[in-house]
C-alpha cells in the first residue's frame, strides 16, 4: 500500500532500453564532445602550421615553454569555469593572483628557508580568503557576482599595491629550491604544468561524479528551479567562488615560481583572458553547460596563439585582437548552433502534427 | 552578470528609488566639505580645474552608459573604443591627415565600433556582457595593431593647448560646457521623452515593452552606436589633453565608468536609475579619488576606494531592502503576494 | 494492498483549509480527500482556487488555517522538500526541468545513486532511468538533455521522477492543457497504471471528457470554496458546469446584437513553420470573432504574428486593405491594431512601473509635445482612462504590481483602449480575474463592438466563446479547421472541431 512500484506496464523494456541507449550516444554527448574536439583540432592545426614554419616551435625547449605558458591560465580557467557554470562570474582572479604572488615573495623574504609546501598553502589560503569575501557578498548580500567581483578586482589590487608600496621582489631574493620548481620537469613535463593537470582532473572528476558538483550545473541551468528542488543555492555559489579564489591563489604561487621577479602589478588584466578561455572552451556564459576540460583546452589554445604569433611572423600586437575575435566567434557559434537545434525541433514538431 | 530576475528586486528597489540620488549627493557634499578642511590644496581653483579635466571623459562615457545599463545591458568595450580612437587619430595625423578631417573620421569609427556591439547584442541577441568583453579585447588589440607601443605626440599645440583651455577668468575648462549641454540632452532624453519611457520599460521587462510597440532591438542597437561615438569623442579629448596618442590610452576606464553608474543608483538589472544620480556618482568617485591623491595617498592604492564604493553602492540598498522586508514580515498583515490569482 | 473501504483513512486529506493573499481570499474552508488507488478530479473555473490548492499540496504555500493529514496522521509542509519527503509529487502544466542536464539527472537530482567514495553511479542512474521509462512504456532517452523536450515528454520526466521516489500522491495540474490527442492517450495510460499500483492521484483539467474518462470522484470548486464531491458515475457534464458557474450563463455575457460593417482586418495564408499554417480569416466592424481551440493549437501565436510581435514565414495581414509590414508592432498600432496579450504579468504590463506609466506606455508619442513628455499630460491621460474603466487603485504613481489581477487587466485594457483601436485583439481577456470584473470586461467588449470596433478574441473558456462571439473560428494543431456562426455554435460543435474530430460547421 505504500509504494507505486509495479514493473512492466509498457512495451518490452529491453527494446526501449536498447533504442534509447543508442540514441543517447548520438544525441546526448554530441554537442559536448564536438566542442572539445573542435578546440583540440584548432590547437593541433595551429601547432602543426607553426611547427611547419619553424620546427623549433615543438623542440624540447619549445614544448616546455608552451606547457609552462598555459599552466597559469589553465588553473585560473578551471576555477572560472566552476563559477560561470553556476551563472556567476569572478572578475577578481587577476587581483587575487597578484596578491598571492606577492605574498609568496614576501614569505620567502621573511623566511628564506620556508618549505615550498608552506608557500603553496599560504598563497592558496590567501586566495581562499579573498574567495570567501566574494562568495559572502554574493550569497549573503545577494549582490550580482559581476558587480561584487568588479569591486573586489579593485580592492584586492589596491591592497596589493599599498602592501607592496612600490617594492619589487627580485628573482635573486627567492630560494633556489622554489625557483627550480618553475623549471623542473618530470618525464619532460614541467612540474608546474603537473599542478595544472592535477587541478583539472580533480575539478573535472568532482563536477562529474559528485552530487554537489551536478548541483552547480543545475543552479546555472535554472536558479529558480534549483531553489524549488531544495538545492542550497547560496552555499553552492559561495563554494564556487571560494574554489575560484583558492585556485587564483595557487596560480599566484605558480606565477612567483615561474617568473621570480614580482611587483604589485602581477596578473593585471589576466581575468579577461581567463573569461575568454572559458567561453571559447564552450562554457555557456549564462551557466549550466560546459566542462572544465573545455575551459582548459580554451586556455591552452589562447596561450599557444600567444606563443605562435611571433613564430608565424605575425605582429605580436595582434594577440589581444585575436582573443577578442575568438570570444565573439565562440559565442556567435554557440548561438548559431542553438538556433539550428531549435529550428530542427520546430520542424520535427510540424511534421509530427 | 546573470541577472536573476526573480528575486523580488522590484520591492527592494522601489523604496530606494529617488532617495539614493539624494544620499549620493549628501555624501558628495560631505566629502567636499571634509576635504576642504582636511586636505591642503583641495579648496583651490587649480585643483578643481584639474579635477574637472579628469571628470570629463568618465562623465562623457557615463551618459550613454547610463542608458544602456537602464535597458538591462552593459558595454565594457568603451575604454577600448577610446583607446582605438586615440590610436587611429594618431596614425591618421602621422599619415598627414589634418585634424579637422581626422577627428570626425575617428568619431565615425567609434559609431561603427558601437554598431558592431549593437549588431551582436541587439541583432543576434547575444549576452552583452560576453560580447563587450570580446570587443573590449578586440578593440584594444586593434589599437595595438594600429600603433604598437609607439606614441604619437606631435599634435599641434593649437589643439592640445585648446583642449585644456579654461573659461576666461576661471580655472573651469571650457570642455565642461559642451559636456553640460550633452548631459542635459541625455537627461531630457531619458526622463522626459517617449524614448526614455521606452528605455525604462524594456529594462524592466523587454517582452512587455515589445508588446507595447517599443522597438527593443532597434533602440538598443542605436544606443550602442551612440555609446561608441561618444567613447571615440572621449578618446579625441584624451589624446589632446595628454598630447599623446597611445594604444593603451584609457585602459581600465570602463571599470570606473561602470562603478560610477552603479554608484549613481542605476540597477545592474536595468529599469532603474536617474541621470542626476549618475552625475553625482561620477563626481563623488572622482572627487574622493583626487582628494586622496592630493593627500598623498598613492594612486595605485586608490583603486581600493573605487572598488569599495562600487560594492557599497550595491550592497547598501540590498541590505536596507532586506532589513525593511524583515520588519514588514513581523507586522501581522501579510503583504499581497503574486499568485493569488490564476485559478 | 489498496483497500477502498471507507474505514481506511484517506491517503491525503485536507479540511477547513483557508488561504488569503492580502485582501484576496484565495481559499476558504476547502476540503479534499484523496484515496489510494483512485483518480480524483478537481474542476472549477479559472480563479476558483485550484492552483492555490496545488501550491499548498506542493508545500509552496502554507495554509492560513485548516489541516492536512496523510494516512490519518497530521502533516505539516514547510517547503517543497517536505512535500517530496512525504511522498507528494506535483506535476505542473509546464514542468520545471533543468534544460542543460540530462533526462536521467533531472530525475535523480540530489538523489543520484552512489557508489564508493560517495561518487555518483552514472551507470546505475541511467539503468534506473531506463527502467522507469520502460515501466511507463515510453521510449525516452535518459542521456539526452532536457532542453528541447516537448511539454508532454517533460511531464513524463516529472512522472518518472515521482516514480523514482515512490510518490504516494500524484498531483497533476492541467497536465493535458498543452498535449495533442496521442500524447493525452499516452499520459492516461501511464496514469491508469499508477492508479492500479495504488497511488492517489489528483487530476485537474478543463476538459470534461478527460475528467469523466479518467476519474472516479469529482470535486467542484467555485470562488475559492468547496462546492461538492461526488462519484463520477453519479454526475454528468451539465451538472458539473452548473456547479462550477453557479449561475445562469446568460447573465454573464451581456452580448448585444450589433450592426456588422465592412471588413477591417483581413488575414491571408499566414504561415509559420512548425507553429501554424495557412491561416486566413476576416473580421468586420462591430463584430466579435472568437478564436477557439485547445491550448497549444496556435491561437496566441497567430494573433502575436498578426500584431507583429512574432515573425511569420508567409502570408499577409491587411488592415483596411493596407498590408502591414511583418514583425513591427509599432506599425500595427499605427494602423489601428491593439493586442491585449495572454500573459498579463509578462507581456501586458511592466510590473515594476507605476500604473500611470503602464497606462500611457502605448501613447508615449501622441502625448508628447515637441518630443517632450510632461508628467501632467501623462497623469491626465492615465486618470481619464483608469476612471473610465473604473480601476480601483490608491495612487496612479503606485507600482502596477500592487493591484489585484482584475484591476491589472483593466490597466492593460486602458493602455490599449486609449489608442482608440479599430481592431482590438484580446487574448484570454478574463483569465484569472474575479467574476465581477469578468462581467465588466465582457460588457466593455460588447460596448466596443457596438461602437464599431472589430474584436478578435482568443479564449479557452467555452461559455465565454459561446456567450460573446458573433462567429467562432476554431483552430486545431496550427490550422483553422472550422468556422461556426453564432446560432450554430454549441459546446459540442466547438469542442469537436477543436479536438480535430469535427471540421463541419
Amino acid at each position: 500500500m505504500t509504494t507505486t512500484t509495479r514493473p512492466g506496464a509498457g512495451p518490452d523494456a529491453a527494446e526501449v532500453r536498447a533504442r534509447s541507449g543508442a540514441a543517447g550516444m548520438r544525441l546526448g554527448h554530441r554537442l559536448f564532445v564536438a566542442r572539445e574536439v573542435g578546440i583540440g583540432l584548432a590547437l593541433v592545426l595551429l601547432v602543426g602550421v607553426t611547427t611547419a614554419v619553424n620546427p623549433r616551435f615543438l623542440s624540447g625547449q619549445g614544448r616546455q615553454d608552451l606547457m609552462l605558458g598555459a599552466t597559469i591560465l589553465v588553473v585560473l580557467a578551471v576555477g572560472q569555469a566552476i563559477v560561470i557554470i553556476t551563472r556567476n562570474v569572478d572578475l577578481s582572479v587577476g587581483s587575487i593572483l597578484g596578491l598571492a604572488a606577492f605574498a609568496t615573495g614576501k614569505l620567502f623574504l621573511a623566511m628564506p628557508d620556508a618549505p615550498i609546501v608552506l608557500a603553496v598553502l599560504v598563497g592558496t589560503g590567501l586566495g581562499v580568503l579573498c574567495g570567501v569575501v566574494n562568495g559572502a557578498l554574493i550569497a549573503v548580500a545577494r549582490v550580482p557576482a559581476l558587480v561584487v567581483t568588479l569591486g573586489t578586482l579593485y580592492v584586492f589590487r589596491g591592497i596589493d599595491y599599498s602592501w607592496a608600496a612600490g617594492q619589487q621582489i627580485n628573482a635573486a631574493d627567492m630560494p633556489s629550491g622554489f625557483k627550480s620548481m618553475g623549471t623542473a620537469d618530470l618525464l619532460g613535463i614541467p612540474l608546474l604544468a603537473l599542478f595544472a593537470v592535477a587541478v583539472l582532473l580533480v575539478a573535472g572528476f568532482y563536477l562529474k561524479s559528485y552530487r554537489s558538483g551536478r548541483e552547480l550545473y543545475a543552479i546555472g541551468s535554472d536558479p529558480a528551479a534549483a531553489r524549488l528542488h531544495g538545492i542550497p543555492v547560496g552555499w553552492r555559489v559561495f563554494g564556487a567562488l571560494v574554489v575560484s579564489g583558492g585556485l587564483a591563489g595557487l596560480a599566484g604561487v605558480l606565477y612567483a615560481a615561474r617568473y621570480g621577479t614580482l611587483d604589485a602589478a602581477a596578473g593585471t588584466g589576466i581575468e579577461l583572458n581567463v573569461v575568454a578561455a572559458v567561453v571559447v572552451g564552450g562554457v555557456a556564459i549564462f551557466g549550466g553547460s560546459g566542462s572544465v576540460y573545455g575551459a582548459a583546452l580554451g586556455a591552452v589554445l589562447l596561450s599557444t596563439i600567444g606563443s605562435a604569433l611571433p613564430v608565424l611572423k605575425v605582429n605580436p600586437f595582434w594577440q589581444q585582437a585575436v582573443v577578442g575575435a575568438l570570444i565573439l566567434a565562440a559565442i556567435g557559434l554557440d548561438r548559431a548552433l542553438a538556433a539550428r537545434v531549435a529550428n530542427r525541433l520546430r520542424g520535427r514538431k510540424a511534421r509530427g502534427a | 552578470m546573470a541577472p536573476d530576475r526573480t528575486t523580488g528586486r522590484s520591492a527592494r528597489w522601489v523604496s530606494t528609488f529617488g532617495t539614493w540620488d539624494v544620499l549620493v549627493i549628501v555624501v558628495l557634499a560631505l566629502v567636499v566639505v571634509g576635504s576642504s578642511v582636511l586636505v591642503e590644496g583641495f579648496a583651490t581653483a587649480r585643483f578643481w580645474g584639474f579635477l574637472l579635466l579628469d571628470i570629463v571623459p568618465i562623465a562623457l562615457i557615463a551618459l550613454p552608459m547610463t542608458l544602456i545599463v537602464i535597458t538591462g545591458e552593459i558595454d565594457l568595450s568603451v575604454a577600448s573604443t577610446l583607446g582605438l580612437a586615440s590610436a587611429v587619430l594618431g596614425q591618421l595625423w602621422v599619415s598627414g591627415l589634418p585634424l579637422v578631417l581626422a577627428v570626425p573620421l575617428v568619431v565615425l569609427l567609434g559609431a561603427l565600433l558601437g554598431a558592431v556591439n549593437g549588431l551582436f547584442v541587439a541583432g543576434f541577441g547575444l549576452p552583452s556582457l560576453a560580447v563587450t568583453i570580446g570587443t573590449l579585447a578586440l578593440y584594444r588589440g586593434l589599437a595595438y595593431v594600429v600603433l604598437g607601443d609607439r606614441a604619437v605626440a606631435d599634435f599641434p599645440i593649437g589643439w592640445t593647448g585648446n583642449s585644456i583651455e579654461a573659461l576666461p577668468g576661471t580655472t573651469v575648462p571650457w570642455v565642461v560646457l559642451p559636456l553640460a549641454v550633452l548631459a542635459i540632452g541625455f537627461g531630457v532624453l531619458l526622463h522626459a521623452t517617449p524614448v526614455g519611457r521606452g528605455l525604462y520599460a524594456m529594462g524592466n521587462n523587454d517582452q512587455a515593452a515589445t508588446f507595447s510597440g517599443i522597438a527593443v532591438a532597434r533602440t538598443k542597437f542605436w544606443l550602442y552606436v551612440v555609446t561608441g561615438a561618444i567613447a571615440a569623442l572621449a578618446g579625441v579629448f584624451w589624446t589632446m589633453r595628454y598630447a599623446s596618442a597611445r594604444a593603451d590610452n584609457g585602459a581600465g576606464l570602463e571599470l570606473s565608468v561602470v562603478a560610477a553608474v552603479l554608484l549613481g543608483g542605476v540597477s545592474i538589472f536595468g529599469g532603474r536609475g536617474t541621470l542626476v544620480g549618475v552625475l553625482a556618482g561620477v563626481l563623488l568617485l572622482m572627487t574622493l579619488r583626487n582628494a586622496l591623491q592630493l593627500a598623498d595617498v598613492p594612486a595605485d592604492t586608490l583603486t581600493v576606494v573605487t572598488g569599495t564604493l562600487l560594492i557599497v553602492s550595491v550592497v547598501g540598498p540590498n541590505a536596507a531592502g532586506m532589513l525593511r522586508a524583515r520588519m514588514r514580515r513581523r507586522r501581522p498583515a501579510a503583504p499581497p503576494v503574486a499568485g493569488a490569482e490564476g485559478a | 494492498m489498496p483497500e477502498r473501504a471507507d474505514p481506511v483513512p484517506a491517503r491525503l486529506a485536507l479540511s477547513g483549509v483557508r488561504k488569503s493573499f492580502g485582501a484576496v481570499h484565495a481559499l476558504a474552508d476547502v476540503r479534499l480527500e484523496l484515496r489510494a488507488g483512485e483518480v480524483h478530479a478537481l474542476v472549477g473555473e479559472n480563479g476558483a482556487g485550484k492552483s492555490t490548492l496545488v501550491k499548498i499540496l506542493a508545500g509552496v504555500h502554507a495554509p492560513d488555517a485548516g489541516e492536512l493529514t496523510m494516512d490519518g496522521a497530521p502533516l505539516v509542509l514547510t517547503g517543497p522538500a517536505d512535500a517530496r519527503a512525504a511522498g507528494i509529487a506535483v506535476i505542473y502544466q509546464e514542468p520545471t526541468l533543468f534544460p542543460d542536464l540530462s533526462v536521467a539527472e533531472n530525475i535523480f537530482m540530489g538523489r543520484q545513486p552512489l557508489r564508493g567514495l560517495r561518487r555518483i553511479d552514472t551507470a546505475a542512474m541511467r539503468e534506473r532511468a531506463t527502467e522507469l521509462f520502460a515501466r511507463l512504456g515510453v521510449p525516452l532517452d535518459p542521456d539526452r538533455p532536457a532542453r528541447g523536450l516537448s511539454i508532454a515528454d517533460q511531464q513524463l520526466v516529472e512522472i518518472a521522477k515521482a516514480l523514482s521516489f515512490e510518490a504516494r500522491v500524484l498531483v497533476m495540474d492541467e497536465p493535458t492543457a498543452a498535449l495533442s490527442g496521442v500524447e493525452v492517450e499516452r499520459l492516461f495510460a501511464v496514469v491508469r497504471s499508477l492508479r492500479e499500483a495504488g497511488a492517489a492521484i489528483l487530476f485537474i483539467s478543463h476538459r470534461f471528457d478527460e475528467v469523466f474518462a479518467l476519474s472516479q470522484r469529482i470535486t467542484v470548486m467555485r470562488d475559492g470554496r468547496w462546492v461538492s464531491t461526488d462519484p463520477a458515475d453519479e454526475l454528468d457534464v451539465a451538472q458539473v458546469v452548473r456547479r462550477m458557474v453557479g449561475r445562469e450563463v446568460s447573465q454573464l455575457y451581456p452580448k448585444q446584437p450589433t450592426e456588422v460593417g465592412e471588413v477591417i482586418l483581413r488575414v491571408r495564408g499566414l504561415n509559420r513553420r512548425g507553429v501554424f499554417a495557412d491561416v486566413g480569416f476576416e473580421v468586420r466592424r462591430g463584430e466579435i470573432v472568437a478564436l477557439a481551440g485547445l491550448v497549444g493549437a496556435g491561437r496566441s501565436e497567430v494573433v502575436r504574428a498578426i500584431f507583429g510581435v512574432d515573425p511569420y514565414d508567409a502570408g499577409e495581414v491587411l488592415v483596411d486593405g493596407v498590408r502591414l509590414p511583418g514583425g513591427r508592432p509599432a506599425a500595427a498600432m499605427a494602423a489601428g491594431l491593439a493586442l491585449v496579450p495572454e500573459d498579463r504579468r509578462q507581456q501586458g504590463l511592466v510590473m515594476e512601473l507605476s500604473i500611470e506609466r503602464n497606462a500611457t506606455l502605448t501613447r508615449r508619442w501622441p502625448l508628447a509635445r515637441f518630443g517632450l513628455l510632461g508628467r501632467g499630460a501623462e497623469r491626465a491621460a492615465a486618470q481619464t482612462w483608469t476612471q473610465r474603466l473604473q480601476v480601483k487603485a490608491g495612487r496612479l504613481g503606485d507600482p502596477v504590481s500592487t493591484l489585484s489581477g482584475g484591476n491589472q487587466q483593466k490597466v492593460v485594457l486602458a493602455k490599449w483602449l486609449s489608442t482608440v483601436p479599430k481592431v482590438l485583439i484580446v487574448d484570454e481577456p478574463t483569465r484569472g480575474i474575479d467574476v465581477g470584473t469578468k462581467a465588466e470586461v465582457h460588457r466593455l467588449m460588447s460596448q466596443l463592438a457596438g461602437e464599431g470596433v472589430a474584436v478578435l478574441m482568443v479564449s479557452s473558456e467555452l461559455p465565454e466563446v459561446l456567450g460573446m462571439a458573433d462567429r467562432v473560428l476554431v483552430m486545431h494543431e496550427g490550422r483553422l479547421v472550422s468556422e461556426i456562426a453564432r446560432d450554430a455554435a454549441t459546446e459540442e460543435s466547438v469542442m469537436l472541431a477543436a479536438t480535430g474530430q469535427g471540421g463541419r460547421a
